[in-house]
């Protein structure tokens, strides 16, 4: 076997030997495979704190005791440092877009999306973390990092206990915070704060 | 306390892939109506092929026609049948050594009953009328001695 990198191996190469009779038949180069997954999803104690508080309009969130960061959603541990996140914080439906991606083209399994759109890490007030969101209301064209949302919520009477309870975010018409200071951007900059004394 | 949350969750992904050389080689002699093994460098064959060699990883290269007959190696019977599973009828599943081939490949055994499935007997590949170059292209195996095989 050629240990240059470079070359690729021969069985991918295309140097294949055909029987005869299938020496002239055009190859078969790609094949569908789908693959499908059904599975009851049982939520933990910190999910089902974070399902059950959205039947009220609140989204909850969980502080590291380790360095005061505030992840949302709470999964009862802060990952980075295999810490237990006992304390829960209570979040406001407002934030900015720390970052975002326009989807042109249609998903598998979401034809109530209607294309373009738009779906964003949402950076809370008071939280350290972003988490997903749709972004609506405005032209995809016009969404920016640092753009101030608001969540816009399902009526009362379809409230449940779900995260669809948030339909979208929409845009607020506060001023734009500077990109530098948005998304994960603010929390480095508040831990390079915090060094600096 | 809060009544315990659940959800009927799915996931799913429609991919095509690419298969490359030696796959794409047994699986245009499935849509050919032909099973192809690949030869290793002391002789012996591995059917389904593999791009490599499962001992010394040399790349293999030499596909050569197997079956259509076999041995049924072993067998197992599904029943109830899974909601992915090709029938929805209680049904076997055996690894069929192919004529020409050292090694067993997994596949649909068409019989009614366990009973008429036994490891060593003899079996044939039928196919489907309409193929495009997946493993589903083959029907399943049936015992070679059933009517209606031609064989």
């Amino acid at each position: 076997m050629s240990a240059d990198p470079s070359v690729p191996p021969a069985a991918l190469s295309g140097e294949v030997r055909m029987p005869e009779k299938l020496a002239d038949v055009e190859p078969v180069r790609s094949v569908r495979t789908p693959i499908r997954l059904e599975y009851d999803f049982v939520p933990g104690e910190a999910s089902a704190g974070y399902l059950n508080a959205f039947a009220d309009r609140k989204i909850l969130g969980q502080r590291s005791p380790v360095d005061g960061a505030v992840l949302v959603p709470p999964r009862g541990v802060d990952p980075r440092h295999g810490a237990a996140t006992p304390e829960y914080v209570e979040l406001p439906d407002t934030g900015h877009v720390g970052g975002f991606c326009v989807t042109r083209l249609p998903i598998p399994g979401r034809d109530d999306l209607e294309i373009p759109y738009v779906s964003a890490w949402i950076h809370l007030d008071g939280a350290d973390i972003g988490f997903l969101g749709l972004v609506a209301g405005i032209a995809t064209s016009e969404v920016r990092m640092g753009m101030r949302v608001r969540a816009v919520w399902k009526p009362d009477e379809q409230l449940g206990r779900t995260a669809e309870n948030i339909l979208y975010w929409a845009p607020t018409g506060e001023p734009d915070i500077p990109v530098t200071a948005a998304g994960t951007n603010a929390w480095h900059a508040k831990q390079a704060a915090k060094e600096q004394g | 306390m809060a009544e315990r949350l659940r959800a009927d969750l799915v996931l799913e992904y429609p991919f095509t892939r690419t298969t490359g050389p030696v796959i794409g080689a047994f699986l245009t002699g499935l849509r050919e109506g032909i099973i192809l093994g690949i030869r290793r460098p002391d002789g012996t064959v591995l059917c389904p092929p593999t791009e490599y060699d499962p001992e010394t990883s040399e790349p293999l290269t030499e596909l050569v026609e197997v079956g259509p007959q076999g041995e049924l190696e072993s067998w197992t019977w599904v029943d109830p049948p899974r909601s992915q599973s090709p029938w929805d009828q209680p049904h076997g599943l055996g690894l069929i050594r192919l004529d020409g081939a050292d090694t067993p490949m997994i596949h649909g055994l068409l019989v009614d009953h366990p009973g008429e499935l036994f490891s060593g007997m003899r079996v044939v590949a039928q196919w489907r009328s309409e193929r495009g170059g997946h493993i589903a292209d083959l029907e399943g195996f049936s015992p070679q001695e059933s009517p209606g095989t031609g064989q």
